[in-house]
């Protein structure tokens, strides 16, 4: 039998057939899989993190990365109520997304805070009086980020680093205000890093203006890892172990030290979206994030390390990654994390309390253009 | 004159209604947010003239506009500069085919992305880069060229040189070769006729190839960050410093409606003084 051409006919009847069966295909496929969309920073819908819970409860995430609280906050404002399902945010946003009613409520008895230690189980913030809004889930310090050749710990053990001679040129700046600001206000002598009196404030602004003659650059999140990383800049403001942790776990000379003066504590939580359509999928992705399990694999995230607020998942990543828990300083039974946070030489990073954002801001860009 | 037909205006209609949505009504937003309150992290309609008095009474603000201006000027003149030599050779010294050949190889870098451009020239411009490692086997150096004013630079000259070349090319294509050929019997030399002749016949498209380099240069945002470290900071930075203020779209939008300004008043000026007759 030979085998005849289709005829134009046969030829369209077919296409059009395939093209009207391949929808249905698709929406069968994508029925039996939840999509989650995640607004975050960079890494936390990665596989690392997020395969093991999407194999298991079939899920696929979408995520959103931001960098910086504001183009969080741009990203949210731009897009419709939905559009979100978890939103990552640092702590000092939280209060602005309620603010502007872009997260659901939440029922805290859904999540594991009895695991949590004690100062992380009503943290600031994520609270409206007994609402909860938002869990946390990792947090970090900031302190003197250092090239280890140049500068050591000792050297790195007081912010007055920042205006040594052999640094002149070489200073960079994570380019956000808050934790550059935050961290001069602690060098100046303030005790609350942000809740702070004029005579306070003309103090951080005299002890930032000094350094100028130092700075070498004002950089984003690439270029942060880049100058460190080729030596371009030997020391860092506003930033913590969340870049040099990175860095040095692939094997560049960098760490960052916390100064006598003090350090700051980022904290990050997740939130569910106003308007989520997948709010009981929302939930058990931050039920499994702040789990045991989910918080030791988050200590050890690729994109970024950070340290863990429940106790149990440290209990986890000390069995299950002892070098890392080393690194970090998680290590139980021993002085750790937790020991810096309850001797106070640790302060939240917070908003300015008595003056108002945009004088910070504008100070900044103020020292940046001088 | 005669009026347009109906066929022709149904032609253009489509480029209208392109200008109009994605430039003209995009401008009159631009233009409205400026005059906007913020409260709460949240953009609300008002008639505000906080936001301009805020931005044009801070000396940040004009420190950084003079800086811009500087640097997108510099640039230009550079790039003008750098690019006549080869825009010249390209037209007046080389055969037909190898023209084409080298308009072709200036059009491909417009295939590529600006910022991973950037991003290879810190590899060449850093303190231990490609280009101090050479100079180092001279015994010279190393030279700080990255996160300086002339990183700044050499970014903004990469991202306008072939466009500046082209542009000179198709320029110096149009002057007439009669007009060379009698400077010549009248005993010119190469280098007057240059400047008496050529230069001057194509002066329209020398000065659009310069004010092209100084539109891409000022709103530049990439060589400044990358290049020069945003130290200090050129309005582009200011723009998105300012958004980190709280969402502070408003100042953002009125530092924008600045350079928006600024750029049209230049090309403005630039194309008057192109296309101005020589006496007049």
């Amino acid at each position: 039998m030979t085998l005849k051409s289709p005829t134009r006919r046969h030829l369209l009847r077919m296409t059009a057939g395939a093209a009207l069966a391949t929808p249905f295909l698709s929406i069968r496929a994508a029925a039996q899989t939840v999509n989650l969309s995640m607004l975050a920073w960079y890494g936390h819908a990665e596989p690392d993190i997020v395969g093991a819970f999407e194999e298991e409860n079939n899920v696929k995430f979408t995520p959103k990365y931001y960098t910086g609280g504001d183009n969080m906050l741009g990203l949210i404002a731009q897009s419709p109520a939905g559009t979100y399902d978890v939103i990552l945010s640092d702590a000092e946003y939280v209060q602005q997304l309620n603010a502007a009613g872009y997260i659901e409520p939440l029922d805290a008895a859904d999540y594991a805070f009895d695991d949590f230690y004690p100062e992380f189980q009503k943290f600031p913030g994520h609270w409206q009086g007994d609402t909860l809004y938002s869990v946390i889930t990792r947090f970090g310090f900031l302190g003197v980020a250092h090239n280890t050749d140049v500068l050591s710990e000792k050297d790195a053990a007081s912010y007055a680093v920042f205006s040594d001679s052999r640094v002149t040129g070489k200073l960079g700046h994570f380019d956000w205000h808050l934790p550059n600001l935050g961290q001069m206000s602690l060098a100046a002598g303030n005790g609350s890093a942000y809740d702070i009196d004029e005579a306070g404030w003309d103090k951080v602004q005299e002890a930032t203006m000094a350094l100028r003659g130092q700075v070498g650059g004002f950089f984003d999140y690439g270029g942060t890892f880049s100058s460190l990383n080729d030596g371009q800049m030997l020391a860092f403001a506003g930033i913590g172990d969340w870049i040099t942790g990175v860095l040095e776990k692939n094997g560049a000379k960098v760490r960052t030290t916390i100064p006598e003066e003090g350090g700051l504590q980022w904290t990050e939580s997740f939130s569910i979206g106003k308007g989520t359509q997948n709010y009981d999928m929302a939930r058990k992705w931050i039920q499994w994030i702040t789990s045991a399990e989910g918080q030791a694999k988050s200590a050890d995230m690729a994109a970024y390390p950070a340290l863990i607020p429940n106790k149990k998942g440290w209990e986890v990543l000390n069995a299950t990654n002892p070098a890392e828990a080393k690194r970090q300083n998680m290590v139980l039974g021993q002085y750790n994390a937790m020991d810096m946070i309850r001797e106070g030489r640790i302060r939240y990073r917070q908003l300015p309390v008595q003056q108002s954002l945009e004088d910070w801001n504008d100070f900044w860009s103020d020292y940046k253009g001088a | 004159m005669t009026r347009p037909s109906l066929y022709s205006l149904t032609l253009a209609l489509p480029l209208l209604i392109w200008q109009l949505a994605f430039f003209a009504v995009p401008l009159i937003f631009l233009i409205a947010i400026s005059f906007w309150t913020v409260r709460n992290f949240q953009m609300m309609p008002d008639l505000n003239f906080g936001n301009w008095e805020r931005i044009l009474t801070r000396s940040v603000f004009w420190d950084a506009y003079l800086r811009t201006a500087i640097l997108a000027t510099t640039s230009a003149v550079l790039t003008s500069f750098i690019a006549f030599p080869a825009a010249y050779a390209i037209s007046f010294k080389l055969s037909e085919r190898v023209k084409q050949w080298l308009i072709f190889v200036l059009i491909i870098p417009f295939f590529t992305s600006y910022l991973v451009r950037i991003y290879a020239l810190q590899v060449f411009l850093s303190d231990e880069g490609i280009i101090n490692a050479a100079l180092g086997m001279l015994g010279i150096g190393p030279f700080g060229m990255l996160n300086t004013t002339f990183g700044t630079l050499v970014g903004m000259v990469t991202l306008c040189l072939p466009l500046v070349i082209l542009l000179q090319v198709f320029s110096l294509n149009f002057v007439n070769r009669d007009l060379v050929e009698a400077a010549h019997n009248l005993r010119c030399g190469r280098l007057r006729t240059v400047l008496a002749v050529i230069v001057p016949s194509a002066r329209v498209g020398l000065v659009i190839a310069a004010l092209f380099a100084f539109i891409l240069s000022f709103g530049d945002f990439v060589s400044p960050l990358y290049l020069g470290g945003g130290n200090p900071p050129t309005l582009s930075i200011l723009i998105t410093d300012i958004t980190k203020s709280g969402q502070q779209w408003p100042r953002a939008a009125v530092v924008a409606l600045m350079m928006i300004g600024t750029l049209l008043s230049v090309a403005f000026a630039a194309i008057t003084y192109a296309y101005k007759e020589r006496g007049k």
